[in-house]
């Protein structure tokens, strides 16, 4: 991946030689199960990790708890691994206090939508500038394969042996509807896809968060392999690219058509449609992220990858900044003797 | 009339009416003016859980005690001399702590059917002579506040809301206190709505005047200034202080102050406090729960911040599993607890010190840290200074205990300037060369590396660590070495705090130990002890854990050991079983702080006892 090249030519750090992704490795064991999907995802990020021209000092890899959240001991930068659904707060904490940090989040369906989904949406809506990755396995697999809030409904697992009773999350609307900035999904087989999806994220100014449909090949095998094999995959995913006609299939003649408000499959080849009748994806768009995103809660409609949506909202650290320089230029900088005097005092001599 | 002047030392007045009768500010204002004045005093708002409760209602009653003296006070008084009562309720629920012969001012205006009912009085108490063993001064609070606004055009119900500065007047007059503090404080209050001030003065004035030129009062009161010692003095109360404290401690160790806190009663004050201290640099975040708060201080305690959490007991339970991880990480992080009645929800509004067993003992596997308690509301200040102090210098969270009692009641406060306060240490490593994230100085403490510096990465996390590298290990021995070594950090701090002093004889027959905001009541309790010639000695702990060295040896030398809190016997538990010493607990769980007298009769039962 190219970087950009600056044109002063003395930034610091220029005479360091450029790191590459074996610099992001750390020197501890990865300890997934053979054939795991976060493999994939752990060589992704330290592939793309150099592109982004920062100090690795700079970069903090936050975690909660499960096998996704082990990632910030494989990455040689700082890291915390916390407690169960809590990393969207630690990190939340940590970009406040230290907005010139790099703050990553790695989490699962279980520890981001189940325990964590309170501090998830308000994060989200907070919209502070880091990265959220969500390894979805739709399954527990630390604790040794139970259901997870997105399990599909019915599923038949450890602690559901005559099948779940409720329907899973869809981690694209519930990002939506609780106002995310950026909102994307990839998965752990599509390794360019997943690159360039993250790449954007890191690039987008605000909460970016990224959704990775991944494989555990031990309690969930399989899961979404009608995405991420050759003969079905392209039947059954949609990969939205702004700008460009929502197009799929192994020939691109399928396409989405709005009916009102109502996704509909086309074939731009067949009957009177053409590519004129298919959505151009805006990312900007929160109406058409929502009904596509909404595409995978439906059978026989393609699930979709990609950037759904990206805007540019305040960020709260830097809010949080501004708010304090204002009260420093208002009322000059605070003297403690001056506070502590303040009000009505007097003297007893 | 002229009328007589009776020189007292000290006096305790209780203000009562329905929670939205404004008792919690004209008490507020009773005690600035007061401390403006130079007497020493103590406080003790007590009010319902619910903001606006029905009025009339028993339970819709709020109270505001102030105790003021020439002398140093130690508590808000046991019993009132003077109970304003602003309706039936406030009257019925507030007689039975009326000092005999005590004197009621009563909004006579007030006593009509409907609120008689309410607050279950068959007959009117003012007419019917049940309160003949008081001095009983019937006042048309009600009609006067109108007449003395009426020319101002306001609605009758922003006239009627003046009333409580009309009763407010009359304790004015009959305590000879200055008017002019409260008036400039309508004045700036309500600077935009300039005729509110103007009633609130009317009626304040009103209330005085009647006080002067009516025939009911014989007696006014004077209560001269106390002798404190040389300084500036302010009033406050804990809360404040417990705010100002974290700053100090922020601003001494030039360590940016971070404040994760979510809005709970009674500690929600800090959080307000701290929110407008922006130009200090404070970043305060109200997060969407307790948890959230307490992981994002301590993700800022990661990224080199003063880490602060605010909250009481329910929202404490809450955030146990994350004290663990910050005493796993061994980060340091500064833990309020201002205790409140519990189990649950309990009495929100009510003081307790039930949370002990919580701070020491509530977090799963061998979890030990600090905690401190504060004994006034003004030592907040200083054991929230010294509990970041602790954090800091021994990479640990620690917790400091306070509770309703304090954390809403005011004293004169000797202020400190910035320069007597020591320096805390917080000092972060950089020195690549022989760090490993869990290598320990001679305080055990490990060092303090903050992300951006370069050649130091590191992870950190809740799972157990190896010795010196860090690195996560399942090593069994690895664990028990590592479970005592966290241990030993914290009961080796015992070297550095005060040891505990004794107040009285070091040995003798009997000593009182107490902990956190029972303070005043048992210095005031052992004072008429003394005055009655018995022996006391008392010690009084701000250190929880470890606790002063010392203190086994102290307690040795006593033949009986009473410890009286606010709780069924926590630290009479923990002092059995850290010194095998019989002690002997006197409890109460009534939502109320002990009445010194309370202390003193179970004192001298055990004294003369057979």
């Amino acid at each position: 991946m190219e970087t950009e090249t600056t044109t002063n030519g003395t930034i610091e750090g220029a005479a360091k030689p450029k790191l590459t992704a074996k610099d992001f490795a750390s020197d501890q064991d990865v300890r997934w199960c053979p054939g795991c999907g976060d493999y994939s995802i752990l060589a992704q990020v330290q592939r793309v990790m150099p592109s982004f021209n920062l100090p690795k000092e700079k970069t903090v890899f936050v975690a909660g708890i499960g096998c996704s959240s082990r990632f910030p001991y494989y990455m040689d930068t700082y890291g915390f691994h916390g407690i169960h659904g809590r990393a969207s707060s630690i990190a939340s904490g940590l970009k406040m206090a230290r907005p010139d940090l790099d703050v990553w989040v790695t989490s699962g369906d279980g520890d981001l939508l189940s325990i964590g989904g309170n501090h998830f949406i308000h994060t989200l809506r907070r919209n502070l500038d880091i990265v959220i990755l969500m390894f979805n396995n739709k399954i527990y697999g630390l604790t040794k394969g139970q259901y997870s809030p997105t399990s599909e409904h019915g599923k038949i697992t450890k602690s559901s042996p005559f099948g779940t009773l409720e329907e899973p999350f869809n981690p694209l609307t519930l990002a939506l509807g609780s106002g995310g900035s950026f909102v994307a999904r990839s998965m752990d087989r599509d390794p360019k896809h997943m690159q360039d999806t993250i790449s954007k994220g890191k690039g987008h100014n605000g909460t970016a968060f990224i959704e990775i449909f991944q494989n555990c090949n031990i309690y969930n095998d399989g899961a979404h392999e009608l995405y991420t094999e050759k003969d079905t995959k392209p039947d059954h995913t949609l990969f939205v690219e702004n700008g460009k006609p929502l197009l799929f299939g192994a020939k691109k003649d399928k396409g989405i058509k709005l009916n009102g408000f109502r996704p509909e499959i086309i074939n731009i080849n067949e009957g009177n449609n053409s590519v004129n009748d298919v959505i151009v994806y805006d990312e900007t768009s929160k109406e058409l992220a929502m009904i596509v995103a909404q595409l995978s809660d439906f059978n026989d409609y393609p699930v979709p990858f990609g950037v759904l949506y990206k805007v540019q909202k305040p960020v709260y650290e830097a809010q949080m900044e501004e708010q304090i320089e204002d009260s420093i230029e208002q009322l000059g900088k605070g003297s403690l003797e001056k506070l502590l005097f303040a009000g009505n005092t007097w003297e007893i001599k | 009339m002229e009328k007589t002047v009776e020189v007292l030392k000290s006096a305790t007045v209780r203000f009562a009416g329905d929670s939205g009768d404004g008792m919690q500010i004209v008490g507020s204002r009773f005690t600035e003016t007061s401390a403006f004045f130079g007497n020493d005093l103590s406080t003790f708002p007590d009010y319902p859980a619910e903001i606006r409760a029905p009025a009339g209602t028993l339970f819709g009653v709020s109270g505001f005690q102030i105790q003021f003296s020439s002398q140093d006070v130690y508590s808000p008084g046991d019993e009132p001399d003077v109970l304003v009562a602003m309706n039936p309720a406030a009257l019925k629920v507030n007689l039975k702590d009326l000092k005999q012969h005590g004197t009621i001012i009563a909004n006579e205006d007030a006593f009509i059917e409907k609120n008689l009912n309410l607050a279950g009085y068959k007959t009117n108490p003012l007419e019917d002579g049940s309160l003949a063993g008081y001095k009983l001064i019937k006042v048309p609070v009600t009609r006067a506040t109108n007449n003395a606004v009426k020319d101002l055009g306001l609605t009758a119900k922003d006239a009627n809301r003046c009333k409580n500065f009309y009763a407010l007047g009359i304790t004015y007059w009959l305590y000879d206190r200055p008017l002019d503090i409260t008036m400039h404080w309508l004045e700036s209050k309500f600077s935009k709505n300039p005729v509110i001030a103007e009633a609130n003065i009317k009626a304040l004035k009103a209330g005085y005047y009647f006080g002067e030129t009516a025939e009911i009062f014989t007696t006014r009161y004077k209560v001269a200034p106390a002798k404190l010692p040389k300084g500036i003095y302010r009033n406050i109360t804990g809360n404040h202080a417990a705010a100002l404290g974290i700053l100090a401690a922020s601003l001494k160790s030039g360590l940016p102050l971070f404040l994760g806190s979510y809005p709970i009663t009674p500690a929600s004050d800090i959080l307000h406090d701290l929110s407008s201290f922006k130009n200090f640099g404070v970043k305060t975040f109200q997060a969407e729960d307790e948890i959230a708060a307490v992981c994002a201080a301590i993700g800022a305690a990661f990224g080199g911040s003063l880490a602060f959490t605010s909250t009481s007991g329910p929202g404490m339970a809450l955030k146990q599993e994350a004290i663990g991880l910050a005493v796993m990480v061994e980060l340091p992080l500064v833990i309020a607890n201002i205790q409140r009645g519990g189990p649950s929800t309990g009495l929100p509004t009510k003081t307790e010190q039930a949370d002990l067993f919580q701070a020491i003992l509530g977090r799963n596997g061998e979890c030990p840290l600090p905690v401190v308690a504060a004994s006034s509301p003004a030592d907040c200040f200083m054991m929230m200074f010294e509990a970041a102090r602790i954090a800091c210098k021994f990479m640990t969270p620690v917790i400091f205990l306070s509770d309703g009692y304090l954390a809403n009641g005011a004293e004169p406060w000797r202020i400190p300037h910035e320069t007597e306060l020591p320096v805390i240490e917080g000092d972060f490593r950089t020195e690549k060369e022989g760090y490993f994230p869990y290598m320990r100085d001679e305080f055990l403490a490990r060092p303090w590396v903050k992300p951006g510096t370069p050649g130091m990465e590191h992870r950190i996390g809740g799972l157990e660590k190896q010795h010196i590298t860090g690195n996560v290990s399942y090593d069994t021995a690895n664990h028990e070495f590592m479970v005592k070594l966290r241990a030993e950090k914290v009961k080796n701090i015992e070297n550095y705090i005060p040891l505990a002093e004794i107040d009285g004889d070091p040995e003798g027959e009997l000593l009182i130990i107490g902990w956190g905001s029972t303070y005043g009541s048992i210095t005031s309790a052992r004072e008429r002890l003394l005055a009655k010639g018995y022996k006391v000695s008392r010690v009084h702990l701000k250190y929880l854990n470890p606790m002063p060295k010392n203190l086994g040896d102290i307690l040795k030398r006593f033949k009986k050991v009473l410890v009286p809190e606010l709780n069924l016997g926590q630290l009479s538990m923990l002092l059995r079983a850290n010194y095998l010493k019989d002690v002997i607990g006197f409890n109460k769980v009534q939502g109320l702080p002990f009445k010194a007298s309370e202390i003193e009769k179970k004192v001298i039962e055990l004294l003369t006892e057979k």
